[in-house]
C-alpha cells in the first residue's frame, strides 16, 4: 500500500456515516465592510500603504516617465531594469533617451541563469506595471510574465510600480471577481503591500528584509 | 547575562523546564513586552465586534467544510497541481517526508538548501535530516536565521527568536559572522540580508511551507514579510512545498476570509508584505521561477486526530499564533518550555497526535483553563474544551482505551481510587458527615507533606468548624431560616 492510499484511507473511515458540509460561503462579510467611494479608494490605498513606507505619486498618464527620471536622479541611481516590449518600458525608454538622462536601461531578456550575479547585486532599480490594486488592505496586484519576470520586482533595492487609478478594486474578493481568477492563474501571482520589512529582532520594525529597501507607487490619472 | 534554556541538552519534561524559565528575568521580560504588543496589534486590526465575530464564525464554517471533504480535496489538489506541472508527494511520516525531499536533492545532485520559514520542516527536523546527509539546510527567515545560527529551536510559530534581544543577537552576529557589535536593529537586519542574498543566488533548491493549498486552482499561497519566502521559491531552480494535510481548502474565494484572519490574527497587519500564489513551475517562454515545483503532503499524526470528530477540530488551525500571544502559561514559561515543534495552547491540542501524550503528559494540565485561547482562536478552535478531553484521555485506564495516541500515560491506580472513594464520601450523606466529624475534630493529625503541593504552600489543615456549622449557628442567632 502506498503512503497516499494510506492516507486517503485513513481519512475516508474517517468519514464514514458523515456528510460534506454545504458550501453556504457568505460573501457579504468580505465585502460590505470594506466597501469605497470611487474617490475614496484612492485616498485608502494611498494611507496604508504609506503607513508601510511606500512612497506613492499620483501622475498623468502621460508625462509619468518624468517622474521616475526625478526618483533615480534624487537617490543619484546608475540603472533601471525594465520591460522594453511593454508600452509602458517603450515611453519610459523614450522619455529618458530624449532628455538625455545618464540612467543605463536594463532589460530582463534573457534566463536568470544567465545573468543572475549582476541581477542579485548589480541593478539599482525596477519598474514593473501591476493588473491593479486592493484598496481594503493597501495592496498592488503582481501579475509576473515574460517581460516581467518574477525577480524583477523582488531583488532590486528599489522597485517602482505603475498603477492605473482606474483599476483599484475595493477588496480582494471584488479583485479576485473581476479578473476572473479561478479560470485561470498566472505561475505566480503576487500582491505586495510595501518594501520588504521584518519585526523578528524585538519586534523593532526594520525594512528592506530580503526584498526591495523601497517601494515607489506612481498612481496613473487619465490625462 | 540571562540564562539561556539550553533546548536539546534537557532531558527533564514541561515542569523541570518551566522551572528554568519562571527563574529567567530576562527570558520573561523579552515575552512579556513581545505578547503585550501583540495582543495589542490584534487588538486594534479588529476595531469591530460585529466584523470580527461574523469574519471568525465565516472562517470557522469554510475550514470545517473543507476538512468535511478532505480526502476529495486532496485528490482534487493533487490534479490540478500535476495538471499545473507540479509534482506531489504523499508521506504518512516524517521519516518518509524527509527521504522524499532528500530524494529531490540527490537526484538535483544538490548540496545547498534555503529555506523559507515552515513549521512543517520543523516537524520533520529537516535541517537535521539533510545536515546529516551532507547538505547544508539554511533558514532564511531572520528569525529562523538568528535561531538557526545559535543552534536553537524558534520560540514562537510567528516569531521565532522572540526569546532574544538586540543585545544577544549582535553577539551572536559578531561570535559567528565576525561582525562588529552593534545595537541598532537596521544594521543587524542588513548583515542578515547580505549574508543571505548570497545562500538564494546559491541554492540548488528552495524550501518552503504553505498558508493554503488551494484545490479549486492548484495553488500554493504562502504569506510573507521579509521576501525570503519569495526567494526561496522563485531563486533556486527547484522548490520544494511541505504541508500538512490540512491546509488545502475547497475555492479561492476561501482563502479571502482566511487571509485577513490569519494576519490580523498573528501581526495585527491587514495584510502581509508579500502574499505568494504559486500555481506552478517556469513555463517555456519564462525566464525565471523555478524548473521543478514539489509538494510534499505529510500526514504526521492528522489522521489520526481526524478520525475523532471532536479533535478533528484541532486541524482547523491557520497557525497564526493568536493563542500563544493571549496565553498567560505561555507568556510566563515561553516556547521552549513546551520542548516541541508547536508550543502554547494550539501545541497542547496538536502535539499529542503527531508525538503521542505520553511523550507530553504534563501538557493538557499546562493550562489555567482561563479560555483566552479560544476567544482569539480566529477559526473558533475551542481549544479549552479539546483540553479537558486530552485530560481525560490521559488518565484513561487500559481497560477504557484512550483515543487518542498514547493515551492513558498518566493513569495511576491509586489516584483512581482517592477519586472513587471522594465520590463515595461526597454523595453519601451519612459518610459524608461522619467525615466532616472526624476532619474538624481529628484537624491536627492531618500530613505536614502532602506531594507537591507542599512544596510551594502549606500544608492545608481543616478548620476547627465546618462551614455548614457556621451557617447554622449564624442562622439560629440572627433568627433566619
Amino acid at each position: 500500500m502506498s503512503a497516499r492510499s494510506n492516507i486517503l484511507n485513513k481519512l475516508r473511515s474517517g468519514l464514514a456515516g458523515s456528510i460534506p458540509r454545504p458550501d453556504d460561503f457568505d460573501e457579504r462579510l468580505v465585502t460590505e465592510p470594506w466597501q469605497y467611494a470611487p474617490e475614496d479608494r484612492i485616498m485608502r490605498l494611498r494611507n496604508l500603504m504609506e503607513a508601510v513606507h511606500t512612497e506613492i505619486h499620483q501622475v498623468s498618464s502621460d508625462n509619468w516617465p518624468e517622474k521616475v527620471a526625478a526618483i533615480l536622479a534624487k537617490r543619484d541611481l546608475g540603472n533601471l531594469l525594465h520591460a522594453p516590449a511593454t508600452d509602458h518600458g517603450q515611453q519610459l525608454a523614450e522619455y529618458l533617451q530624449q532628455s538625455d538622462s545618464s540612467v543605463q536601461l536594463l532589460a530582463y531578456d534573457r534566463p536568470v541563469e544567465e545573468w543572475k550575479e549582476e541581477l542579485f547585486w548589480e541593478v539599482d532599480a525596477s519598474i514593473t506595471g501591476t493588473v491593479g490594486a486592493i484598496a481594503a488592505t493597501g495592496s498592488l496586484v503582481l501579475w509576473p510574465d515574460r517581460h516581467e519576470p518574477r525577480l524583477m520586482s523582488l531583488l532590486p533595492p528599489l522597485h517602482i510600480a505603475l498603477l492605473r487609478a482606474s483599476e483599484i478594486e475595493d477588496n480582494l474578493y471584488a479583485m479576485m471577481q473581476r479578473q476572473n481568477w479561478s479560470a485561470g492563474l498566472p505561475t505566480n501571482l503576487l500582491l505586495v503591500s510595501g518594501p520588504s520589512k521584518t519585526a523578528d529582532i524585538e519586534q523593532v520594525l526594520a525594512y528592506g528584509a530580503h526584498g526591495p529597501k523601497e517601494l515607489v507607487v506612481l498612481i496613473l490619472e487619465d490625462a | 547575562m540571562s540564562q539561556r534554556i539550553p533546548v536539546t541538552e534537557l532531558t527533564g519534561g514541561f515542569r523541570d523546564r518551566a522551572e528554568i524559565a519562571l527563574a529567567d528575568g530576562q527570558l520573561r521580560t523579552n515575552f512579556r513586552t513581545a505578547m503585550d504588543s501583540l495582543m495589542k496589534k490584534r487588538a486594534d486590526a479588529f476595531p469591530d465586534e460585529e466584523e470580527r465575530e461574523g469574519l471568525r464564525e465565516l472562517g470557522n464554517r469554510t475550514k470545517a467544510r473543507a476538512l468535511s471533504r478532505l480526502p476529495d480535496l486532496l485528490e482534487q489538489l493533487e490534479a490540478k497541481l500535476t495538471d499545473n506541472g507540479v509534482k506531489v508527494h504523499w508521506a504518512e511520516t516524517t521519516e518518509q517526508a524527509n527521504e522524499i525531499v532528500h530524494g529531490i536533492i540527490r537526484a538535483r545532485q544538490g548540496s545547498r538548501v534555503v529555506k523559507g520559514k515552515s513549521m512543517v520542516s520543523e516537524e520533520m527536523e529537516m535541517n537535521d535530516y539533510l545536515a546529516e546527509r551532507g547538505v547544508e539546510c539554511l533558514e532564511s527567515d531572520m528569525g529562523e536565521y538568528i535561531v538557526q545560527l545559535d543552534g536553537e529551536k524558534p520560540s514562537h510559530i510567528i516569531m521565532p527568536a522572540i526569546h532574544k534581544n538586540r543585545r544577544q543577537v549582535s553577539k551572536l552576529f559578531h561570535d559567528k559572522l565576525g561582525v562588529e557589535e552593534t545595537d541598532d536593529v537596521n544594521e543587524l537586519i542588513q548583515i542578515g540580508r547580505r549574508t543571505l542574498r548570497r545562500k538564494f543566488m546559491e541554492a540548488d533548491v528552495g524550501v518552503s511551507g504553505v498558508n493554503f493549498a488551494i484545490a479549486e486552482t492548484g495553488t500554493l499561497l504562502l504569506v510573507e514579510n521579509e521576501g525570503n519566502g519569495r526567494m526561496s521559491t522563485t531563486a533556486p531552480p527547484v522548490h520544494i512545498a511541505v504541508t500538512g494535510l490540512e491546509k488545502v481548502v475547497e475555492n479561492l474565494r476561501d482563502v479571502v476570509p482566511l487571509l485577513s484572519l490569519l494576519t490580523r490574527s498573528a501581526l495585527g497587519q491587514p495584510i502581509t508584505t508579500y502574499v505568494n500564489m504559486i500555481s506552478g513551475p517556469r513555463k517555456a517562454d519564462e525566464l525565471d521561477g523555478p524548473e521543478e515545483v514539489h509538494l510534499v503532503l505529510l500526514d504526521n499524526g492528522r489522521s489520526g486526530a481526524f478520525a475523532d470528530a471532536q479533535m478533528r477540530q484541532t486541524l482547523n488551525c491557520i497557525r497564526c499564533g493568536a493563542c500563544m500571544n493571549h496565553c498567560p502559561v505561555y507568556t510566563r514559561v515561553g516556547g521552549h518550555t513546551y520542548g516541541e515543534v508547536y508550543p502554547g495552547p494550539i501545541g497542547k491540542i496538536v502535539t499529542p497526535h503527531m508525538v503521542g501524550l505520553h511523550q507530553v503528559p504534563d501538557h493538557p494540565s499546562a493550562s489555567s483553563l482561563c479560555g483566552a485561547c479560544g476567544d482569539v482562536c480566529p477559526v473558533k478552535i475551542p481549544i479549552p474544551e479539546l483540553l479537558q478531553r486530552l485530560r481525560q484521555e490521559n488518565v484513561k485506564s487500559p481497560a477504557e482505551g484512550a483515543k487518542v495516541k498514547d493515551g492513558g500515560a498518566k493513569y495511576s491506580r491509586k489516584e483512581r481510587l482517592v477519586w472513587r472513594f471522594w465520590r463515595t464520601l461526597n454523595s453519601s450523606p451519612v459518610l459524608y458527615r461522619l467525615f466532616l466529624w472526624g476532619a474538624t475534630r481529628f484537624r491536627k493529625l492531618t500530613p505536614k507533606n502532602v506531594g507537591p503541593w507542599t512544596e510551594n504552600h502549606t500544608a492545608p489543615v481543616p478548620a476547627k468548624r465546618s462551614l455548614h456549622d457556621l451557617a447554622r449557628e449564624h442562622l439560629a442567632r440572627n433568627g433566619g431560616q
